[in-house]
């Protein structure tokens, strides 16, 4: 089924970069979303079957997969009003739609994939095709944002390849060359210590550059500000996910060796830095979409303390990368129809948008509550026990300065969100806007709702799925 | 004869740091290529034919003609001037890539490890941590490109070392190559300097926090 959906997938992005009709662009991209989701469910009908050899649903990928899915549905449906309303040029258009299509595919792949170089090359595909949404603007912005978001990705691809190179080194001496990771699980605990260190400082830093933490996060920053907003709601939610999966199957494998204090002392390190610096740079952000992008970083440090204190925090980390998934998404839409009513990010130049488009103004109240985890936030519930576990692993010296940074944090977004619904702009003519169709709002509550429902009562079957996700933890 | 190419490749680094015009980078990217492909042909004798004939090409065709003949065009093409316009002066970047091999010479020492053939180790790491160095101190973008292709090369003498065993990185690592340097690197350079007049990281300043 995976070589179907990727030869599929393939077909329709060919065809959606050769075709210059609008009508076909849109069957296509339906065509495309019926896939995605036929291929969701179908793997959550075989669940734990490898196929190929290199692609196995577990249940990380099946939550992940099925959270791109939903994403998915309103990234091409803010696409169509985001890029018709432009009207940009045919040619421009077809690349942005193939590429958008090549992305899902292989955030998707690269979820389910297996076997760590398998990972590797779906994850260099990403690169690709992220570049070219950042791109679609081609101005001098967004050819510096995606200049370096290539340059900086590159690098880190290359280090991610270094660390699989030790990682074989110490795995031959193991005995083993199948570098799947259940090979790698089986055989940790015989895998030099040496090896297997410095495969873990490469490929962590390798991935820290999709994953948005601390040393590698600053490409994601410029390609979140540059790219057109329903793309930058899949690059700061769906491919976060992709860095977040790289490291987690990884350090599943690092859970069941010697090493593993010091592997989680450099998450620690890492994670703490990002929500650091996330604070940091928010205490003085003007832009609205950078702020939203170091919201992104602070949320992944969360996420990654959660893991690095283990117990319980590893089901809330997944908890909480799935439920920022929802809510950053929904930003992220929502703030492409405040730049088309205001044609600005700065935060001096919009305002009163309550007064302007009702609905959209609920939905930035809402999902501000969302993703300051205030409840009845679903993120609420995974903070929540992200900090009890880091309680119960003694990082009480992590979690107090901890708790006073994600304090600032929203006081930060809280002054900059509430500028942007109730005070009145610098110099804005009211009489040029267009009415905005409530109908693009509805997507975001819906992602919104479901962050809200699946906080409180999340359905047994969901539960279930992320205790598999988390049951292979050694340490 | 591995050792001595190994070296060799090891120095050009060191000439790599003191070089001063753009023409003699590529030279010896081009270099770099014509030692890799040496390498690989003496330790990779054991693999399959078709899988060597492919690496083999790899080195010789991609990374010691095309890959520098593109360079020279991108260079022509946009009007690129031949000085490399490094922030710090040549020779502290000699004596910085000089300690950059003493300590991955040095660290490659402390590792207790039959199985490791140590020489790829050092050469490899050098590589890496130059390639860095030039990244970080030279001022146009087109260095930054060369800076990365060194990383590769490094890179590239890692994944030998593993390369019997499993000539699946070889190949994997030869998938990086033409994935950055054709899909990425080339086209977007090209597109740089369409969008910009002189290709200088200063214009690529603009965002910042």
């Amino acid at each position: 089924m995976v070589v179907y959906y990727l030869v599929t997938a393939l077909i329709i992005s060919l065809l959606l970069f050769f075709n210059r009709n609008k009508l076909v662009n849109n069957i296509l991209v339906s065509a495309f979303l019926v896939l995605q989701w036929f291929f969701t469910i179908y793997e959550y009908n075989h669940i734990n079957i490898t196929e190929l050899g290199f692609f196995k649903p577990d249940a990380l990928a099946i939550l992940l997969l099925f959270t791109l899915s939903i994403i998915a549905i309103p990234a091409f449906f803010h696409n169509y009003s985001y890029i018709h309303k432009d009207e940009d040029n045919p040619k421009v258009r077809a690349i942005y739609y193939a590429a958008m299509v090549v992305l899902v595919t292989a955030v998707g792949a690269a979820y389910l994939s297996c076997h760590i170089a398998v990972t590797w090359i779906f994850v260099e595909l990403t690169t690709l095709s992220a570049s070219a949404l950042i791109f679609h603007r081609r101005n001098t912005g967004s050819l510096e944002a995606t200049w370096k978001y290539i340059f900086v990705c590159s690098i880190s691809i290359t280090f991610v390849f270094i660390g699989i190179l030790f990682l074989s080194i110490a795995l031959q001496q193991a005995g083993s060359t199948d570098l799947s990771f259940e090979s790698l699980l089986a055989k940790a605990p015989m895998l030099n210590i040496f090896w297997l260190r410095l495969a873990f400082i490469f490929i962590f830093t390798g991935f820290t550059a999709k994953l948005g933490l601390v040393p590698m996060y600053t490409a994601g920053i410029d390609a979140k500000d540059k790219a057109p907003s329903p793309a930058a709601a899949l690059i700061s939610s769906v491919l976060m996910n992709v860095g977040f999966v790289g490291i987690f199957r990884f350090y599943e494998v690092i859970t069941h060796t010697s090493i593993l204090p010091w592997a989680n002392h450099i998450i620690i390190i890492s994670a703490f830095l990002s929500v650091f610096i996330a604070t940091v740079y928010m205490l003085k952000m003007k832009n609205i979409k950078r702020m939203l992008a170091y919201s992104s970083i602070e949320h992944m440090g969360i996420a990654m303390l959660g893991i690095a204190a283990g117990g319980i925090g590893y089901y809330a980390a997944v908890l909480h990368i799935i439920f920022h998934s929802f809510v950053k998404s929904a930003l992220f839409f929502q703030i492409g129809q405040v730049y088309s009513i205001y044609s600005s990010k700065s935060i001096y130049y919009v305002g009163n948008y309550f007064k302007y488009n009702l609905l959209g103004a609920m939905v930035l109240l809402l999902a501000f509550i969302c993703v300051s985890a205030i409840p009845p936030s679903g993120l609420f519930v995974s903070e929540f026990m992200i900090f009890i576990a880091m309680f119960e692993a003694n990082y009480l010296f992590v979690l107090i300065p901890l708790l006073i940074l994600i304090t600032t944090i929203i006081w930060a977004f809280g002054k900059n969100m509430f500028k942007l619904l109730f005070s009145p702009p610098v110099g804005f003519d009211e009489a040029a806007i267009e009415k905005v169709n409530p109908v693009e709002s509805w997507s975001q509550l819906m992602l919104l709702g479901l962050v809200i429902y699946l906080g409180l009562n999340p359905p047994a079957q969901f539960v279930f799925l992320i205790q598999e996700a988390v049951k292979n933890f050694g340490g | 004869m591995i050792n001595v190419l190994l070296i060799t490749f090891t120095i050009s680094l060191l000439y790599l740091a003191i070089a001063n015009r753009l023409l003699t980078y590529i030279k010896i990217i081009a270099f770099q290529g014509i030692i890799l492909f040496g390498v690989a042909f003496i330790e990779l004798i054991e693999i399959s034919v078709i899988n060597l004939i492919f690496i083999l090409l790899e080195t010789i065709v991609f990374k010691t003609v095309a890959v520098p003949l593109f360079l020279k065009y991108v260079i022509e093409k946009n009007h690129i001037t031949r000085e490399a316009e490094p922030y710090v002066p040549n020779f502290v970047s000699l004596i910085v890539v000089t300690f950059i091999i003493i300590i991955t010479f040095l660290l490659a020492n402390t590792i207790a490890d039959v199985h490791l053939k140590k020489i790829y180790f050092v050469v490899a790491l050098s590589a890496l941590f130059s390639g860095l160095y030039i990244i970080t101190t030279r001022k146009k973008i087109i260095t930054h490109v060369m800076g990365y292709l060194v990383i590769e090369n490094g890179v590239f003498i890692l994944s030998l070392a593993v390369g019997n065993e499993m000539p699946m990185l070889v190949n994997l690592g030869i998938l990086l190559d033409i994935f950055v340097s054709v899909f990425l690197l080339g086209i977007f350079v090209n597109k740089v300097g369409d969008v910009l007049k002189d290709v200088n990281v200063d214009q690529l300043r603009s965002l910042k926090d």
